[in-house]
């Protein structure tokens, strides 16, 4: 299924202009930050398709500078973040892309991060109605949505890493709801997505960067600091 | 969820002996792991920022910054007050607060995306004049959205919401038909007949097309918005009158795929056809760009 639940079509609560355009770009942005675990210095973003076609008169570039800032789909500063990137030191260029593209709504972005200088390269696709699938990350395929708490792990391709990583989940009673992993080639570097029902917490994540073919784990919650988080927070 | 078509749905409705809105505040927390208080009170939000958007968009200034658009929704409001509309009172002020809430959309002010917000007007315009013309709480305005929720999950699986996968028929027309259902089960329709209410609209907005003047959310869009309202409030009376989509709902949504995947590329958001491209579409673009 593509959409999964009530929320995924009546909101996201959300700064106009349009859903698959400003949302999903925002939520897109967002996405890639969060992988990149920290602001980027240089971002470089090339739009496909109806992006490429629309993209100044929806907002498209303010969302996803936006969401490299980690502002959520209704933060009310969306309109002024180009201005706001530029302050915060992000230099951010964008370009129309040519060649074959996944969907109607593509972005493809590469980023430099500002403290570690890490790089990371990421392709995410709108679905509609503010919904987005992540489908690739450094030339790996994945398939993440954002709509759970989500674990990547960086490992190498070794016999029984997914093994140690889903008994790490069982004792800690994490349930996995989705997951993709893709390889670079036969024992070499792999990338797996867990998409779980809880938040991944800091021992979780410890122990998974504790197995021997881990190299790093990355968390992405785009629930973080949204309407439907706030709503938790007034009836617990 | 344990459904996948409307027929589905509406069996599972009877079968639970619930209603389309109750049913989904069930499956949603069950789907969620949250208590089914928790997803209530996130709709209530969601609910409250309607009403937001079409108080602003009925009282405050809602110039586009493009300049092309805003102030209609007022307009048709000072003009259902001062005169009597075609439309009637209220399929009037329907009309007024879906052109509002759009108007706030393309002004980049916050509103919830049903299912998207190039859609965003119909159901908070069908909901809050309806709310006022018949006295409901908002409670039972909240019960109408998990309704709405339920038919657009159905439509958005089995074939799309989004202007460049299917048209505006993908985002209007699902709105209208979300609308449109759940409007016949808050004034007392059952399940099957909620069901052919969506199926009535969505014949109505097969192949319309998505062809944003400029590539902004703002013409047609906006109007668009204040006729499917409208559309929504007869689709409704339709079904509660009994009448029945004879080609069942689930084809129909079909029909939008298919009609959908048919549809050119330029006809799917890029701005590349129709209004977008007329002789005063591509003047108004050209000047947009100039302006930069």
């Amino acid at each position: 299924m593509r959409f999964k639940d009530v929320f995924s079509i009546i909101g996201p609560a959300m700064v106009g202009p349009s859903s698959s355009h400003t949302a999903g770009a925002a939520r897109i942005g967002r996405a890639a930050r969060q992988v990149l675990g920290e602001l980027p210095s240089v971002a470089e973003v090339t739009f496909f398709g109806s992006f490429s076609a629309t993209y100044q008169g929806h907002g498209t570039d303010r969302a996803i500078a936006g969401g490299l800032l980690d502002f959520t789909t209704d933060d009310p500063r969306l309109p002024d973040s180009l201005e706001l990137a530029a302050e915060a030191g992000m230099e951010i260029s964008f370009r129309q892309g040519t060649g074959l593209f996944p969907h109607p709504n593509t972005v493809r972005l590469h980023l430099t991060g500002r403290d570690t200088g890490s790089e990371l390269t990421l392709t995410g696709i709108s679905i509609g109605g503010g919904n987005i699938e992540i489908v690739d990350i450094n030339g790996f395929g994945v398939k993440l949505t954002g709509m759970y708490p989500t674990v990547l792990i960086d490992h190498m391709d070794y016999l029984g890493v997914l093994a140690s990583v889903t008994d790490v989940m069982r004792r800690g009673h994490f349930n996995i709801g989705h997951m993709s992993l893709d390889r670079k080639n036969r024992s070499g570097a792999a990338l797996t997505v867990l998409e779980l029902d809880e938040s991944a917490t800091p021992e979780l994540i410890h122990d998974l960067e504790a197995l021997p073919a881990v190299k790093s784990v990355k968390l992405v919650n785009l629930n973080e600091g949204t309407q439907e988080e706030k709503g938790k927070e007034s009836t617990s | 969820m344990n459904f996948q078509t409307l027929s589905e749905l509406a069996i599972l409705c009877e079968e639970r002996g619930l209603g389309i809105g109750a049913l989904m505040l069930e499956e949603q927390s069950a789907e969620s792991g949250r208590p089914s208080e928790q997803e209530f009170a996130t709709m209530s939000q969601y609910y409250g920022v309607m009403k937001e958007a079409v108080h602003r968009g009925m009282t405050e200034d809602t110039t586009s910054r493009s300049g092309l658009t805003g102030m209609d929704a007022q307009r048709v409001g000072a003009y259902n007050t001062a005169n009597e509309p075609c439309l009637g009172e209220s399929a009037g002020q329907a009309m007024a607060y879906a052109l509002a809430v759009s108007e706030v959309n393309a002004s980049m002010g916050r509103i919830i995306a049903t299912p998207t917000a190039g859609s965003c007007g119909i159901i908070p315009g069908v909901f809050l004049s309806c709310q006022e013309r018949f006295g409901w709480s908002d409670d039972y305005m909240v019960s109408g959205l998990f309704a709405a929720g339920a038919i657009g999950y159905v439509i958005a699986n089995n074939s799309f919401v989004s202007g460049a996968e299917g048209g505006c028929q993908a985002e209007v027309g699902s709105a209208i038909g979300m609308a449109a259902g759940a409007l016949t089960e808050l004034r007392g329709g059952t399940p099957a007949q909620a069901v052919h209410a969506v199926g009535l609209a969505l014949k109505n907005s097969l192949g319309l097309i998505c062809d944003p003047v400029g590539g902004l959310v703002e013409i047609p869009c906006i109007v668009r918005n204040g006729f499917g309202a409208v559309t929504a409030l007869a689709a409704a009376d339709m079904a509660l009158a009994g009448v029945r989509s004879v080609i069942p709902s689930d084809e129909v949504i079909q029909v939008m795929l298919e009609v959908g995947s048919a549809m050119p590329e330029k006809h799917r958001e890029t701005a590349g056809g129709g209004l977008a491209q007329t002789p005063t579409g591509r003047k108004i673009m050209k000047d947009l760009r100039s302006k930069k």
